[in-house]
């Protein structure tokens, strides 16, 4: 009888409805599964990078990992106690104890000391390297969307821009080796790095900003214009500060690739050790463009890849991922920050 | 042709010239002028002359190219690609503002523009006035203050924001906005004001507000007002070109496009029979 109880609205089990809860329940796990593998990578690399970078006591942070250069680290018995010593420090302690100089030793390179000089090198190189892809980008944008006259050049000018971005990142490295380092004889440098990884995040700046630029109203455009605005003025005066704020978005996005990348970088940029910091040992100015640095992603390659693994190697790796992970999130930001406050400044 | 050759419609229904001589004097010569958006002509054989210190109203049903003629008299058409003046002329003070030594910068300093949807700048009042000032190099503070005032009293906006010049143009009320860009326009002296269809966004009351604001500019500015609101041409003009299909109907006093128009069309439109 309690068929007939029913009303007209009354919910009945059908395929329709399973399929509905199958697939919520779909979509739920698949984001519930890329939560897990996110939170297991980030808590794997902030637990074990923060050993490395916090001490337990006072400063609690390491600061000799912050500021020193690598080290090979040595281990060593001596007097019955195991010790782990930096180069410096071991030689310092050889020479305090003449009778420890003979004593056996393992050493583990880089595996001592700080990645100071690959903090220095990575912010370099995002930091030149955005402000070539933004100007250049930026740049590119206001004469595609502002300037030049829509029609089949343009579109696949467009259309190559769109497909640079999907070109591997080592192709970019080899095409930066190829122009930059060779041609141009300018040899693994910081220019050569910036220009290749600027290259590399243009189709990314110059898409969103033209995006941006489009998301202006035309109203301001039309205004300035009617009162006797060159494009330019109108442009610079009444277009561009209110694009800012989406261009500054997408360069965020932008700058987390550039300080990443690691094949750009590793033909044209970065060495594997380098004993003098940037500013250190210049004759001119233009040295400080033409020289290699050390980098936090080609650093964190070297020793996970390139240097026989164990216990000792493994502090370094996390230390240097973690350090890495912070530098992008406190970049990333300060870009925020920035983008935010013109937000609120140039509201419409 | 049945159009009526406009110049002599209005000369000639032109009775008692009021004040001295440049009211009435031809300011605007608009000379057969077809235009086309790439392949598709929007204006076919427009022949107008616009008078000095007069109010002229374009209206007709949308797509009959009133805004497309209005933006033709400062150029703003350039903006889209493929649009040209494919025959005629259009002439300010006789210069063919069409012509390659006319500098567009130049002619828009003097033809100013009002638009549909009021677009004031996401800056303070103070700055969207001194904007078209600043572009001219004008930076004297007092100097600017003074313009400041000044349009914004010939916008009768003065008012209503002079203890808030400061604070942003987007604060304001629809017709305020609206004002303010009237106001901004007349910061930088032009001869000419092109409306179009200024009151269209905006209520009653703020539509009364610049209805006022036009018959106070009528003065010292010609004005070329496009609407889609006859009353509102009725009101506010001296004189009203009716346009249909990208052609000029009937160009003639507005009290004889009302009261009394020489072409049916005219007469169909004006008494609410289409459009």
């Amino acid at each position: 009888m309690s068929a007939l109880n029913r009303h007209i609205l009354q919910s009945q089990p059908s395929a329709a409805r399973r399929w509905e809860a199958a697939a919520v329940w779909l979509f739920r796990s698949a984001t519930y599964v890329i939560l897990l593998c996110g939170a297991l990578v980030f808590g794997n690399i902030v637990f074990k990078g923060s050993k490395t970078v916090f001490t337990t006591t006072a400063p609690f942070i390491n600061v000799a990992f912050l500021t020193e250069a690598p080290e090979s680290l040595y281990v060593f018995e001596y007097q019955g106690k195991k010790r782990e010593m930096g180069d410096r420090e071991f030689r310092a302690f050889k020479a305090q104890h003449p009778d420890a100089s003979n004593v056996k030793s393992e050493s583990y390179v880089y595996s001592a000391g700080g990645i100071f000089p690959c903090i220095v090198g990575t912010v370099l190189l995002v930091v030149g390297s955005m402000f070539i892809a933004l100007t250049l980008g930026v740049s590119a944008a206001v004469y595609l969307s502002e300037y030049a006259t829509q029609g089949r050049v343009v579109t696949a000018i467009r259309l190559a821009i769109l497909n640079l971005a999907g070109v591997p990142s080592i192709v970019f490295g080899l095409f930066g080796l190829g122009l930059f380092v060779i041609y141009l004889d300018w040899n693994v440098s910081l220019i050569a790095g910036w220009f290749t990884l600027a290259l590399m995040v243009l189709p990314v700046v110059i898409t969103a900003s033209e995006e941006s630029l489009k998301a202006v109203p035309k109203g301001f455009r039309e205004g300035s214009l009617a009162l006797g605005a060159t494009k330019w003025q109108t442009i610079r005066k009444n277009v561009l500060p209110y694009a800012l704020p989406g261009i500054l978005t997408s360069s965020i996005l932008g700058i987390a690739r550039v300080a990443g990348e690691t094949a750009p970088i590793m033909f044209t940029a970065a060495y594997v050790v380098r004993d003098k910091l940037p500013w250190e040992g210049l004759t001119s100015v233009s040295d400080f463009f033409f020289q290699g640095v050390m980098a936090l992603p080609y650093h964190i390659y070297v020793v996970s890849s390139k240097i026989p693994q164990n216990e000792y190697t493994e502090r370094v790796q996390y230390g240097t991922a973690f350090v890495f992970l912070m530098i992008v999130a406190a970049i990333a930001t300060s870009s925020i920050l920035l983008r935010n406050k013109l937000r609120n400044r140039y509201k419409w | 042709m049945d159009i009526k050759t406009p110049f002599t419609a209005s000369s000639s229904g032109r009775s008692s010239p009021v004040s001295a001589a440049p009211v009435g004097a031809i300011l605007i010569d608009i000379d057969h002028v077809d235009f086309y958006y790439g392949a598709s002509q929007a204006l076919h054989d427009i022949n107008l002359k616009i008078e000095e210190k007069k109010v002229t109203a374009f209206i007709g049903p949308s797509g009959c190219g009133k805004s497309t003629l209005l933006r033709c008299l400062n150029r703003m058409n350039d903006l889209i690609d493929g649009t040209r003046v494919a025959k005629g002329q259009i002439k300010i003070r006789g210069i063919d503002i069409y012509d390659p030594s006319v500098d567009v910068i130049e002619l828009r300093k003097r033809v100013g523009m009002v638009f549909q949807k009021s677009n004031p700048f996401p800056k303070s009042i103070y700055e969207n006035i001194t904007y078209g000032l600043r572009l001219q190099g004008r930076s004297n503070k007092s100097d600017l203050d003074a313009v400041v005032e000044k349009s914004l009293r010939g916008a009768a906006l003065w008012d209503e924001v002079k203890d808030r010049l400061h604070t942003s143009g987007l604060g304001l009320s629809g017709g305020q906005q609206q004002r303010l860009c009237i106001a901004r326009a007349i910061a930088v002296e032009p001869e000419v004001i092109l409306m179009d269809e200024p009151c269209s966004a905006l209520d009653p009351i703020a539509t009364v507000k610049v209805e006022e604001l036009i018959q106070e500019l009528r003065t010292k500015f010609t004005i070329v007002i496009v609407t889609h609101n006859m009353q509102q041409a009725a009101r506010c003009s001296d004189k009203t070109a009716f346009f249909y299909m990208g052609k000029l109907i009937e160009f003639a006093d507005t009290r004889a496009i009302f009261m009394n128009p020489a072409n049916a069309q005219t007469e169909a439109y004006v008494s609410g029979r289409f459009g």
